[in-house]
């Protein structure tokens, strides 16, 4: 027989942002609970409000299933005397077990025979196992928890209320003082306590109360009630899931309204406008068909329409106060220059350790004059990055920076437009903090690319500078995304950077304190920025061995490795391709032997060749090294067709030669080899098995 | 609502309501500090075991805020009403919302909301998390469970709710500007707070001495250090409160450099640590007699 079981937790109002992944986590441990104890059921549903979190399990079998176990006991020698009677041990394990010794057999477990008893376990009612659903409650994580009371519990927010019924059957649980009923709570205003008659009943008994528990239903009635105003308005809303989630998540009855403020606000830019209405007070902004802002908003009140005229009163009110705010300090930041900002950066630190926020727009000045160099920008745009960079902070000391700090950048380059700036320079203001997440937008123009490299960089050099690197989860100035924000950039704009060849162009040139020792950590940021590389790869279909390879050789170009893992992945299905990459890891596994490195000076004695492969080899490979290619798809090709030649080549010849001489010539040719074959990357790492 | 309330009503009103909840109606603490948390009333008898029931008005100087009575929502100085209740009652927020009908605010005529916001004054070592309460988009009163003060956990835990008097008063009589409002009969509060709000700000920003403050900051953590030595917890935190405020108003004056600024807090978060530290040790030589008050209430009720 099967039942509905209703298991609803009543709390104080949850963190918006958390109710959803709640849910989720409540319905995931009560199945994953229900199945360890062999309950069966259809289906979980999921019902959450600001104050509560819900479970139905559907069609959830009144039983356990039967199973029979298999019960380990002593080993053969400690179970029996010599005599072949039952020792106490064997007896006691027996009556552990609910039986008698003459229940026991043995079996063998890695050559030992041991005791075991095989008994059939009848399943209990789902009731009594039911009694331990609380360890489900009190095993729930959450981002923030709290203590209250005289309790030493943690939780999302105090517990109120249980509800626990199978069908129509009350299931006492208690977690804390707290002890479960059939009564629970309505909305908070509207609503009345009620008692949930059978589990079945529950949406629609709260429905009654003016609790919507279905927070897809909630998210439903929202939606159409913005799209309803906005068709009698003849409006554009953009409805942001985001926000549509967090608001969602703040009522237990939506009822959206429709405010209004003044058309003089519209003066203030359009991004200020969007954070005071969206991040600041929760609502949706309007925008007219032809895509302008309009002076309205949209918010939703958590209760129903009566009264709803007090509601939209008080919003404006709020929201013109802040409004106001803005508008002045738009006005009073109008008064000030450019200049007077960027002197007043002189005394903002950028970090204690490092310097101020003056001292870093220096060093990046000094940074983007040689990338643009680098990236071949055009003179326009070297002249906007070069401005860009000495004014490109100017923005955290106004006003409205210091208001919204959400608007550093934006502000920047709206100041910047307005103080005189070319497009270019407050366009590269905006985008040098890009990309802001992972896979966030990235800089559309060059200048912007530039400089944003150029900042990002700088914060590496510095930072590990003076040895603040990440370590393991920790990561506070997010060093890792400004880094994996650097290799998108450039793998964006085809951007050619040999990271190393860079740190030591920085480590001469660039003008910094003593304080900041910029070779310290040389390699660990070389390191760094290649494991950068590969969580870039890794995002792509690009097989793990070949990722592995190409960020493994003597290449400290993002580019050229994300484009030599693109020309491998495109030859894995060449029939050959194993047998290529086996006889050019051998090269790099032998190679790997020599007790010296490849320099330019390095020469084979072709006098002391032995066997025409050797010459044969040397042939080859010296003309691989006067074609002087840089475009890696050849660079492949011209390597994969030596395959022959090595294959005979390792034939013919012994590397690991007694005479040393011969050793060593054989040693170099291999190393001349691998030098070539290191631009790839280490190819002994691509998996030919 | 028929009539609306002027500020002193209000404030009756509150202080009637708690009252009546079992609050104890503290008068505001004479050293200026910068909201109501840091009043000894609730920073030192949030920590211990002790129980602890409270509500007092509380005048809040924050230097930085100040604008010379030009803006109409910002002040040097605003009012708070605080409520500390210690462990919480388990239905304080019904309590809250009944403290808002007394008020005139009847819930189903407005929109309220908690909304999650997570409390932390770092330079006293406290943190909190609770919500701000949200009348018809206005927030209205923080609304915090105390996790940890000066440092040290908090256990029992103490609910703290601090209705900010000029939001709240703004709202209940329907005015656009702070100074428009009536505090006593037909005495406005711009009629008492302009000047003052002006001077104030013209001293904070312009005229203050920074020189005589540093020097002041410096003594003030001396004596309070000195104090602490001695076990005189009560005078010791009034210097901690004077080196606070001396901070903000150096602070607003643009005297600290954001380096310093880290360092500053983190003298005055030290010595928070320290006396609340010696606060516990002081009850507990006391034997925590307000444990022990209301064990014997308890056994006095059961009998």
């Amino acid at each position: 027989m099967t039942k509905n079981y209703l298991l609803e937790i009543g709390l104080e109002e949850m963190p918006a942002h958390v109710v959803t992944p709640s849910i989720d986590q409540l319905a995931q441990r009560t199945s994953k609970f229900l199945k360890d104890n062999r309950i069966s059921f259809s289906a979980i549903e999921k019902y959450s409000t600001p104050r509560r979190l819900a479970v139905l399990v559907r069609d959830m079998s009144d039983k356990q299933t039967d199973i029979d176990v298999k019960a380990k006991g002593p080993s053969k020698k400690i179970a029996q005397d010599d005599d072949g009677n039952w020792t106490k041990a064997a007896q006691g394990f027996a009556r552990g077990q609910g039986m008698t010794a003459d229940d026991i057999f043995f079996e063998e477990l890695k050559g030992v025979e041991y005791a075991y008893i095989q008994k059939h376990e009848t399943g209990l009612d789902a009731a009594d196992v039911l009694q331990n659903i609380p360890e489900v409650i009190t095993a729930m994580t959450f981002p923030t928890r709290m203590r209250w009371g005289n309790y030493n519990f943690e939780y999302i927010r105090p517990i109120h209320w249980l509800v626990s019924l199978l069908d129509d059957e009350e299931v006492n649980i208690k977690v804390l003082d707290v002890e479960s009923g059939r009564m629970t709570l309505g909305h908070r205003f509207l609503g009345e306590d009620v008692e949930i008659d059978n589990a079945r009943n529950y949406v629609e008994k709260l429905r009654q109360q003016f609790v919507i528990v279905n927070a897809k239903e909630r998210k439903d009635i929202i939606r159409d009630q913005i799209q309803t105003i906005a068709d009698d308005n003849d409006w554009v809303i953009d409805v942001d899931e985001d926000l549509l989630e967090e608001v969602n998540n703040l009522v237990e009855f939506p009822t959206t309204f429709h405010g209004t403020f003044d058309r003089k606000y519209l003066e203030i830019p359009e991004e200020v406008l969007i954070t005071s209405m969206r991040d600041n007070q929760r609502y949706f902004f309007v925008r007219n068909k032809s895509g302008q802002l309009e002076p309205d908003f949209i918010g939703v009140r958590n209760g129903n329409s009566e009264h709803i005229e007090n509601v939209v009163q008080g919003n404006e009110k709020v929201l013109v106060a802040r409004l106001e705010d803005a508008d002045f300090f738009f006005k009073e930041d109008q008064k000030k220059s450019i200049d007077d900002y960027v002197n007043k950066l002189k005394t903002v630190n950028f970090h204690v350790k490092i310097g101020t926020m003056y001292e870093k727009m220096q060093r990046v000045h000094q940074i983007s004059e040689h990338l643009a160099e680098i990236f071949g920008l055009n003179d326009s745009e070297t002249k906007d990055v070069l401005r860009a960079s000495d004014i490109y902070k100017f923005d955290l000391v106004t006003n409205m920076v210091d208001e919204f700090p959400e608007l550093q950048g934006v502000m920047g380059e709206k100041y910047a437009s307005i103080m005189g700036e070319t497009d270019g320079v407050a366009k590269a203001i905006r985008e040098h903090y890009m990309p802001i997440s992972s896979d966030g937008e990235l800089p559309a123009t060059k200048a912007g690319a530039t400089l944003a490299i150029a900042n990002k960089l700088d914060s590496l050099i510095t930072f590990f500078a003076v040895g603040l690197l990440p370590s393991g989860s920790n990561d506070p100035y997010a060093l890792r995304r400004q880094a994996y924000g650097i290799i998108r950039i450039l793998q964006n704009n085809q951007w050619s950077l040999d990271i190393d060849k860079l740190q030591q162009y920085l480590v001469e040139n660039l003008d910094v304190p003593e304080k900041l020792d910029l070779s310290a950590h040389v390699d660990d940021l070389n390191d760094f920025m290649i494991d950068r590389v590969r969580q870039w790869l890794y995002t792509t279909s690009i097989r793990k061995d070949i990722i592995e390879a190409v960020t493994s050789g003597s290449n400290f170009d993002p580019i050229s490795m994300i484009k030599t893992a693109q020309v491998l992945q495109s030859h894995v299905a060449d029939q050959n391709f194993k047998l290529n990459m086996e006889a050019l890891g051998r090269v790099v596994n032998l190679a790997k032997k020599a007790d010296f490195k490849y320099s330019k000076d390095l020469k084979e004695d072709e006098s002391i060749f032995e066997h025409p492969s050797e010459t044969e080899l040397n042939k080859q490979v010296q003309a691989i090294y006067g074609s002087t290619t840089k475009d890696i798809a050849q660079l492949y090709d011209q390597l994969v067709a030596l395959e022959a030649t090595i294959n005979s080549y390792f034939d013919e010849n012994m590397i690991m030669d007694k005479d040393e001489a011969i050793k060593k010539n054989r040693l170099t040719q291999l190393v001349v080899l691998n030098n070539l074959i290191a631009k790839l990357g280490d190819l002994s790492k691509i998996v030919v098995k | 609502m028929t009539k609306k309330l002027n500020i002193q009503n209000m404030i009756l009103t509150l202080q009637r309501f708690w009252g009546e909840k079992g609050c104890m109606l503290m008068q505001a603490y004479d050293t200026e500090k910068g909201a109501g948390t840091v009043s000894p009333y609730t920073f030192l008898r949030a920590i211990g075991p002790e129980p602890w029931n409270a509500a007092y008005v509380e005048p809040s100087r924050r230097p930085a805020d100040g604008r010379y009575g030009e803006n109409p929502n910002r002040l040097y100085q605003h009012h708070q009403f605080q409520v500390v209740m210690k462990p919480a009652p388990e239905n304080i927020q019904e309590y809250y919302l009944d403290s808002l009908r007394a008020l005139g605010i009847e819930p189903l005529e407005h929109d309220i909301r908690f909304v999650e916001d997570n409390w932390e004054n770092p330079s006293m070592g406290c943190a909190g998390v609770g919500w701000e309460v949200w009348l018809d988009g206005m927030e209205v009163t923080q609304f915090t469970y105390f996790q940890q003060v000066g440092g040290l956990q908090c256990h029992p835990t103490t609910s703290e709710i601090t209705y900010g008097v000029e939001r709240l008063a703004e709202y209940i009589q329907d005015v656009k500007s702070v100074y428009d409002l009536e505090w006593g009969d037909g005495v406005l509060y711009g009629d008492i707070f302009k000047e003052p709000e002006y001077e104030h700000s013209t001293y904070s920003f312009d005229e203050s001495n920074q020189d005589m403050l540093f020097d002041f900051f410096n003594k003030y953590e001396k004596e309070a250090n000195r104090l602490m030595d001695l076990g005189l917890v009560h005078p010791a935190y009034d210097y901690i409160l004077k080196c606070s405020h001396t901070f903000n108003l150096l602070d607003a004056r643009g005297a600290v450099s954001v380096t310093e600024r880290a360092a500053y807090l983190s003298r005055i978060r030290k010595m928070a640590h320290k006396v609340a530290k010696a606060f516990v040790e002081e009850r507990k030589k006391l034997g925590f007699p307000l444990l022990a008050n209301n064990e014997s209430a308890k056994e006095k009720a059961n009998d």
